[in-house]
Formats: structure tokens, sequence, C-alpha cells
């Protein structure tokens, strides 16, 4: 990890839907090998933030800086599909959103494309059927095979991923992200609706993320215990301003956090 | 409410059900007393005048009544005599039709509704659908008492006969197809139809790329077709180039369009492109028929060259030093060497078609076109980008209508801009919906169908566009991803038993 | 000068029939979200039912012509009306919750069903009527043009002004015009608090319809031919007014179908007569690229 330059750095970031700002004046850096927890009230701007840092939305201020192997992406400049193609963001979403028809492989496939896309020599080698693209088809099926392994979904690789339970397609998401090979991970709210068990298991599943590859995560968590558990550091929104910004401990003894979440009176 | 009724015996009249009645009196006839109570007619050097269908107008009231209390009667449970009734109708109402049709004498004494054999038909066939969904339904019961499990086995089921279906008669069908010219039933005229049905095919395989695989709709796919005919035209005649030299320009120029077209319209929403080639479509006519410098209008061109044998033309005498087919092998000059080979052309071209199809979804850019239909916004988190990836899918399907377009240039040495209309479009995406969209056997089963019946009588031709209009709506109600679909992962994590018969579904 | 004066109140009128007809592309895209293809054929019925009439009427023996063109307008817009709902029930409301392609299809389906119901019906000749008021007010005169303002066209603007006043009124005064909005903002919250969904949308396209159902009386009264076809290029042209305009804008697809309506008279007069309709087509092609959401049209936020 280079010291100094963090991997992603969000300055100043503004935006406004029409008289509404969802994001006011935010600035905080995520580090590699850090699991960086996004907290705050519904309605506190997690999503949008998201959202800019991808692409989806275009930020009316700010700056976003994604530094990785020594190159500096400015991400408030790019489309998404470009953020996650060059600057190597990849996300999953709150209501997800895999590919409901195709199979759960299938799925996996599809997040190795730009990789695949070179190896087809854009469609005209792989129609021709040469080798090159061969060979770059086994090994994706064979990095997607491990991943299905380790959300341990190998059993149904052939179903529809819209045939899968809700905790199931959590994991496929977050699965698809990491077969885009991302330097960044974002997720939203991925314990969402998940049981206790499953829970636990998408800890360690995240952890392993971690320490593993050294990559950056950005999670958006509503569970105070996952979060507390094994999030590095935390960054409070509220109405769309940064509250607080620190490590777990600090977090929990924040007064403007707890004035946040349990309302004025009761913490006066 | 149903379940109760269902207990105590299916009731044959309660208020809701009157009240439903009358609104469907009061709809049926508002619907069809101005347009077919009135036959305006615009006669040469007079004013306008009518004459007047009012006894057509109270049968297709009374039918529509009857057939909405058929539908409200099965509701209540009355399975059997909605069958029994409106089966026999059907029976009647559909024989008649086709005794019409026939042209048997006795036709003109049968108490029938309708003069016009085809209306009588089509009310047949309206009955004839209350009929199959009543006997299906006192078969398998309401699908809303389905359970969410039984109606899940009940896709996989059905998705795993229309695969089974699709891999039997695919190559049953290739096989025919090779083989029929040979045949004792391969006579000249029969050959020319079946090259007037492939061409349907290919263009239906064509649109499958980009409806059924990419999702999008393409409302104007006549206009490349279009595209490629004219550019054969003016290639072949203008610099003197025979089919196979031409062919590559054709599908070059109408993937150019495509390009051009989609470029600023594949970003924005579904609809707005369902609406833009639908208008592009229209516009290329309007050019075509207008632009007489070029098009020579609405006369169109005539003397284009006919289809040649790599280079080597079917004519009957060559002149000095000239080569020709006969000559080169040998043999007496016969048109039918044209016609069956101009046959075996389009085979390959369609085939060719179907096959860079079924490579095409198992490569990158076929996945992310399936991945696209499914979730742009996911695609896009992937690092797909999405415009280059449709208008890759439309170029490549405005390519092999450029190619079909080439060929029936050549086909018939003729194109004129009344060839190109909007029902083209509409044929064409019957084809795919009907057949069910990524399902390459439906879609040629369809073309078969669609294209192969209306030639059987003149009758049929006329009512055809209505016929596929209201396949679409049918369709789209009964069965939203058509008849015969059904979708295989391009690839497995398990090794699959037979691969071979893979490359026909 | 003079010529285009008159080119500009041609344009004008022209425009007012593809403003009625925009409206009912706009209310029902707000709405549920998508193109209703088969309004333009609707328009088409419209014009066919007024047609029909009018000669009816004329056999009947009533020819005093303010009760002619109000009755025929009532019963028109009656008769048509009904189109639109059923248009909705077969083609849009089975298939809510649907792939999103299956609505599009299927009202393409409808689009050629009607086409070709009309083309069976009444046969592909273009149908003339005679016009019931000729002439009009000159307003103008030099020593070898004169201006005129038509008697029929100045019963068009009219109808436009009042049908526009009233219907404005409708959409931001009354609860049904609330209901509307409400369901456009979000269906299934309306649902939630009593709103009748269902109801609410077929009401939309019947409005649609009963615009499209004027439309067509206003052209048939002022060119008097009508073919099977017509709906085709004056639904994609009443689209384009609709998108330039700004789609779910209602006054937007009046400002729209003026627009649209000016361009093809003035490209008409002074410019290739044959190709107007790919000047308008070319419009919505510019606008698509330059700017989507159109002159009136509020940016569409995406929900990811």
């Amino acid at each position: 990890m280079t010291a100094g330059v963090p991997l992603l750095n969000v300055e100043h970031l503004t935006m406004r839907f029409g008289g509404l700002v969802a994001i006011d004046d935010v600035s905080f850096a995520a580090q590699s090998g850090q699991i960086t927890g996004i907290i705050g009230p519904n309605g506190a701007g997690k999503t949008t933030l998201f959202n800019c840092i991808t692409g989806f939305y275009k930020p009316t201020v700010g700056r976003v800086a994604l530094t990785a192997a020594g190159e500096t992406h400015l991400l408030e400049r790019l489309d998404g599909h470009i953020i996650a193609k060059t600057a190597r963001v990849a996300r999953t979403f709150q209501n997800i959103r895999l590919f409901p028809g195709m199979s759960l492989l299938e799925n996996l496939i599809v997040a190795q494309h730009n990789k695949l896309m070179r190896a087809s020599g854009f469609t005209v080698l792989g129609l021709l059927g040469l080798p090159i693209y061969r060979h770059a088809e086994v090994r994706a099926k064979e990095l997607a095979l491990d991943w299905l392994r380790r959300v341990q979904l190998i059993d149904l690789a052939d179903q529809p991923a819209g045939s899968l339970p809700y905790g199931g397609q959590r994991r496929l998401e977050i699965a698809r992200a990491m077969c885009t090979d991302p330097v960044l991970l974002c997720l939203d709210e991925p314990a969402a609706g998940l049981n206790p068990r499953e829970s636990a298991e998408l800890n360690e599943l995240l952890l392993g993320i971690r320490d593993e590859y050294k990559i950056g995560i950005l999670l958006i968590e509503h569970d105070m215990s996952v979060v507390m558990k094994i999030c590095d550091h935390i960054v409070v929104l509220d109405y769309g301003r940064k509250i607080a910004d620190g490590g777990p401990d600090a977090i929990r003894k924040d007064p403007a956090v707890i004035r946040a979440y349990l309302g004025e009176d009761e913490a006066a | 409410m149903q379940m109760m009724q269902t207990k105590s015996g299916p009731t044959f009249m309660n208020a809701m059900m009157a009240k439903d009645l009358a609104v469907t009196t009061f709809i049926a006839f508002s619907l069809s007393f101005l347009l077919v109570g009135f036959q305006t007619l615009a006669l040469q050097g007079q004013q306008l005048s009518y004459i007047n269908h009012l006894g057509d107008v109270a049968w297709s009231v009374v039918l529509v009544v009857l057939g909405r209390y058929g539908l409200l009667v099965d509701r209540e449970g009355a399975h059997r005599i909605t069958l029994v009734v409106c089966g026999v109708a059907a029976i009647y109402l559909i024989g008649s039709a086709v005794a019409g049709l026939a042209e048997v004498t006795w036709y003109a004494m049968l108490p029938l509704p309708f003069a016009q054999p085809m209306v009588n038909g089509i009310f047949g066939a309206g009955a004839a659908i209350l009929a199959v969904r009543a006997a299906s339904n006192m078969v398998t019961r309401r699908a809303t008492m389905m359970s969410v499990e039984q109606r899940e086995a009940y896709e996989t089921r059905r998705n795993r006969l229309n695969r089974k279906f699709s891999q039997t008669v695919g190559p049953i069908m290739v096989l025919l197809a090779i083989f029929m010219p040979i045949t004792p039933w391969g006579d000249r005229g029969r050959v020319d139809t079946l090259v007037v049905i492939l061409t349907s095919v290919m263009l239906g395989w064509g649109l499958n790329i980009v409806v059924g695989l990419a999702g999008l709709l393409d409302l104007g796919y006549v206009a490349f077709y279009a595209v490629g005919a004219y550019t054969y035209a003016k290639m072949s005649i203008g610099f003197g180039w025979d089919f196979w030299q031409t062919l590559p320009f054709a599908g070059l120029f109408a993937a150019m369009f495509g390009v051009a077209l989609g470029f600023p319209v594949l970003r924005l929403r579904g609809d707005y492109l369902a609406i833009v080639t639908l208008g592009f479509g229209e516009m290329i006519r309007i050019v075509l028929l207008n632009w007489t410098d070029f098009t020579s209008g609405a006369q169109g061109i005539s003397g284009i060259p006919y289809m040649d044998f790599f280079g080597i033309p079917f004519i009957r005498e060559p002149q000095e030093g000239q080569q020709s087919f006969a000559k080169l092998f040998g043999v007496e000059y016969s048109l039918d060497h044209r016609i069956y080979f101009t046959y075996y052309v389009i085979l390959c071209l369609a085939l060719i078609t179907n096959f860079v199809t079924i490579r095409l979804r198992k490569l990158p850019i076929g996945r992310a076109w399936e991945a696209l239909r499914e979730d742009e916004i996911a695609c896009r988190a992937l690092g797909v980008n999405p415009r280059n990836t449709k208008l890759t899918a439309f170029g490549i399907g405005a390519m092999f209508a450029g190619f079909a377009g080439a060929f029936y240039a050549t086909r018939l040495g003729f194109i004129a801009p009344f060839s190109f209309t909007f029902d083209v479009s509409a044929g064409i995406l019957a084809f795919v919906v009907l057949g069910g969209m990524g399902s390459q056997v439906g879609v040629a089963l369809a073309a078969i169908i669609l294209v192969g019946l209306p030639e059987v009588t003149r009758e049929l031709q006329l009512y055809r566009a209505l016929i596929y209009g209201c396949a679409m709506v049918l369709i789209m109600l009964w069965r939203p991803r058509g008849l015969l679909s059904h979708r295989e992962p391009t690839i497995y994590a398990m090794p699959a038993k037979s691969r071979f018969f893979g490359l026909w579904k | 000068m003079e010529y285009l004066l008159q080119q500009v109140i041609n344009g004008l009128t022209l425009g007012s029939v593809y403003g009625l007809i925009a409206i009912g592309y706009t209310m029902v895209y707000g709405i549920i979200g998508m193109v209703n293809f088969a309004h333009g054929d609707v328009f088409m019925i419209g014009a066919f039912n007024s047609m029909i009439l009018f000669l009816v009427m004329g056999s009947l023996g009533i020819t005093w012509v303010p009760l002619q063109l109000l009755v025929v307008l009532v019963l028109a817009v009656i008769f048509t009306s009904v189109y639109g709902w059923t248009v909705e029930r077969v083609a849009y409301r089975p298939l809510r919750g649907s792939h999103k392609l299956a609505p599009l299809i299927s009202a393409i389906g409808m689009s050629i069903v009607l086409q070709n119901y009309v083309f069976l019906l009444q046969g592909a000749k273009p149908k003339p009527l005679q016009s019931l008021l000729p002439g009009g007010i000159q307003l103008m005169q030099t020593e070898d043009f004169v201006v005129q303002l038509g008697y029929m066209q100045i019963i068009v603007f009219a109808t436009t002004i009042v049908l526009m006043y009233g219907f404005w009124k409708l959409i931001t005064a009354t609860s049904l015009g609330r209901q509307q909005r409400s369901c456009e903002q979000d269906m299934k919250m309306a649902a939630l608090l009593g709103v009748n969904v269902d109801r609410t949308i077929s009401l939309t396209f019947v409005m649609g319809a009963a615009l499209a159902g004027v439309a067509g009386y206003m052209v048939t009264l002022y060119y008097g031919s009508n073919d099977f076809y017509m709906g085709f290029v004056a639904g994609i042209k009443a689209f384009s007014a609709a998108v330039l305009g700004g789609i779910g804008s209602l006054p937007g697809a009046m400002l729209g179908g003026m627009l649209i309506g000016l361009v093809e008279a003035i490209w008409s007069a002074y410019f290739a007569v044959e190709y107007k309709d790919v000047a308008a087509f070319a419009i919505l092609v510019l606008v698509l690229i330059f700017r989507p959401t159109g002159l009136l049209g509020r940016p569409e936020v995406e929900k990811v």
C-alpha cells in the first residue's frame, strides 16, 4: 500500500437534484486493504454517493480520484461503464441486479466481458473459432467456477440466476463484482434481508476478500453489528452531510452520530 | 369468491355478469356501427356515397356478446358447456369458411352470419380460442390457482418440451430443405415458392439477433432490406459486377445505415428506438419513391442481372467468347438451372445467418447482448459499453437484411419502393414474435406458415396483414416470449450429454 | 411575405391537428411510460368516423351546417374514444408487469389490426368529402396574392383553443386530473392510497383517443380526404411533436405540434414538397440527439 495517497479520495462532493441537495460537500478517503463503512439514517445520501463514485450520476461539484498502480483516474468525469472497465471499480446494488434469465455461470462470465472481448479479437477471431479465444474462455470459466465454489453456489452453476433464493442472489452479485477484477468494491447493503447465519457468512466472505486481494471495500450497511465488527473505518452521513469519520470505537462514542440516530431529545 | 361459486356450481347470470355484458354490447356496437355499418364508396366522378351493412353490425355485436358470455361462464367454472358450444360454433364457422374459400357451390346456401368466408372464419377462430381455453382450463384448472412451484415446474417442462421439439425438427427441416428439389415434388413453381419462404426465414433470423437476443425492437427492418436491394441494383447495373462481388457491399451499406441510425437513438429508452426505426422505414420508402434520378421512383429499377454461377451467367445463347453455365458443363440450357441454383444460394445464406447467430450467442458479444436485454444498469456496472454493444447487434442484424435484399433484387430482376413497405417489417417481426424470441426453429416455422399459407389462396393474401397483427397481439397475451421460446445457457459448468444437437436450437 | 403569412396560417392549422394527437402520446407516455403505437391509427379511425357521420347525416336530410358540425363532433368523439379504451384493455392492461417488449409488440400488432380493419371494410382508395363550409375571410390582398383565413381554419383554431382550456382545467383542477398525475408519479403508491389505477389509465387512453377523434374530425373537415394509411405518418409526426415539446408535458405537446406544423407548411412551400415527411422525421432525430428532454420536458433521473 502506498502510504499517503489513498485508493479513493472524495473531495467536496456535492450532488443536487433540482432544489434538493442529496449530498452536501462530502470529503473522505478510503484505503486499499481496508473496509470502509458508510452509514447513516435513511435518506442520508449513501446510495447517491455510490452512484456518484460509480458514474451513474454526474456530481454537481467535487472530485473523486481513484489511485491504483500509480495511476489516478478522476471518476467524476467518466461514464459508468468506463469506470468499471478502466478504473476497475465494481459495485453491487441495493435491489439486486442480476441477469435473472442467464445461468449463474453466465452471470460471472459476462462480468469478464472486456477481457474476453479482447481475447475474441472483438468477435472476429472468436467467430472463426481460433484457439486463442477458446483458451481465454476456459480460463474465464475456471475463475468463475472458483468464485461459485467460494460463495457455495457451485451446485447450481447451470441454473438461471433468477431461481436463486435471496441470500444466494446477494452472494452471486458479490462474486460477479469480484470477477471483474476490481481495485475498489462498492457494496450497497449486502446484508439486507439476510438471516443471522447468512449475515455471519457474509462477514467472513468480505474479510476474506479484503485480506486475500488487498482491495478497498466500500460498504453501505444498516446493521450496526456488521458494521462495527468488520469495518476498519467508518464514515457517517446525515442529510447529505458528513458528520463523523473514524474507527469503529470513535464512531460509537461520537455525540453527533448518537444524535443523528437517536434524535435530539434523547441524546440531550 | 370464485372458490365459493365453484363449490355451489357455476352461476349462469348475476348482476355483475349482466353489467359486463351490457358494457360489451356497448363496446362492440361502438366499434362496429360506423365502420362496419356504412361502407363508403368513392366512385369516379361522383360524390362520396355509401351502402349500409347494418345486418353485419347486428351479427358482430351478437357474436361478440355471446363470446364474452362464453368467457364469463367459463370463468364461473362451466368449462364443459363452453367447450361444447364454442367448439361446435368454431367447427361450423371455420369449416364453412374453408368451403367458401374452396368455392364450393353449396356455400351460398349455408345459413351463415356473414357473406365473406374469411369473416366467418375469423369469428370461428375466436370461438376456437374460447374452446381451447375452456378445454385447457378443464385439464389444468385456472392458472391463478396454481402454486408458484407448480407454475415453475410447468415452465420447466414446457422449456424442455420446446427444446426437444426444436432439436428434432431443426435437423429434419434442414435435410428436407436440402433434398427438396430432387424429390418428385420439387418442381420449378414449388421451388420458387420455397425461395420466397427461405428469404423470409433469413430475414426472420436476422431480426431475431436484434429483437430476440439484444431485446431491441426494430420496426423498420425493411429499410435495411431495401438498402441491400438498391445497393445491388445500382452496383450491378452501374459497375457490371456480378452477384458475388456486390453482395458484401450490400451487407456493408445496410450495416452502415443501421449504425448511423442506431447511434443517436440507442442510448435512449427502448420505445424511442422502436418509433424511430418505424419512422426510418417509412422515410427510406419516401426517399426511394421521390429520388427519381437515382432510384427511378415508383417505376422501380428493372433489368437487374439475375443470379450467376460464381461469375458465369445462366443464359441460353452466350455471345462469342462468353462463357455460360450450360456451355461450361456441356448440358442443355434450362431455366431450371438458374432457379435451382438460386434456391441453394438462399438456403446457404439463410443457414449462414443461422450459424453465425448461434456462434455469436456463445461469444462475449452475444452474452453481452443477452445481459443488456436483462439489465442494462448491471451491465454498465460490469464495464459493458451499452451503446457499442447494442450498435453491433443493430449493425449485424441490418447486414443480414442487406444480404437478403441483394438476393431479392437478383431473384426478381426488378425492385420498386412498393416492395419495401411497413407491412414487410411487420411480417418479419411477426415471425420472430410468433416463433419465439431467440428460437431459431420457431422463427423458421412461423415464417413457413405465415408466408406459405397465403400462397394457397388469394383471399388469404388480402387478410394477411390483419392476421399478422392479430397473431402479434394474441401471442403477447398468451405467451409473451413466443410459442417455441426456450433458453439454454451458452456455457455449462457440467459437461452436457450431447452437444451435437445443440447446434440447432 | 404574404405567401409566408398564408403558410403560417396553414401551418398552424396543421399544427393544431398534430398537437391534439401529440397530447394523446404524451399523456399515455406520462402515465405508463410507453409509446402507444396504435394512437395514430385511432386518429385515422376518428377521421373515418367523422366522414361516415357527415355522410349519414347528409343522407338523413340534416343539412343545417352548425347542427351537423356539432352532432358529428360529439358522436365522432364518443365512437373514437371507445377505440382508445379497447386498445388499452386488449393490448396494454393484460401485459402490465410482463417483460418490457411485450406491450410494445402487442400495441404495434393493434396498430396493424386497426389499419387493416379499416382497409378491409372501407377499401384502399382515398375518400374525398366535399367541403361543408368553403370560403373564408380575406386578411390581406396584394395585386397577385390573397391571404385567406378559411372558415374551416377558424373552426379548427376555435375548437383547439376551447379544448385546450377545458383540458387544462380537467388535468389541473379536477379529482380525475389529480388521480392521473398521482399515477404518473408513482403508480404503486397511488394504488395504495385508494386511486383506481386501472380506471385512471383507461381514462387516460380514452381522453387521448377523444382528442385524436377531434383531430380526425378536423382533418376530415379541413382536408376532406381520408385513407386507411393516414394514421401512420400522422402518428409519427405527432410523436415527433410530443418529443420536441418534451414528452410528458401537455403544453409541450401543443407547442411541438405547432412547430412541426409550421415546419411542414413552410418546407412544402419553399423546398421539396415530397420530402415534407422526411423533414418532420429529421426534426425527431435531431431533437433526440441534442435535446432528448425536448423543449419543455424535465430531465429524467435514472433510478439505480
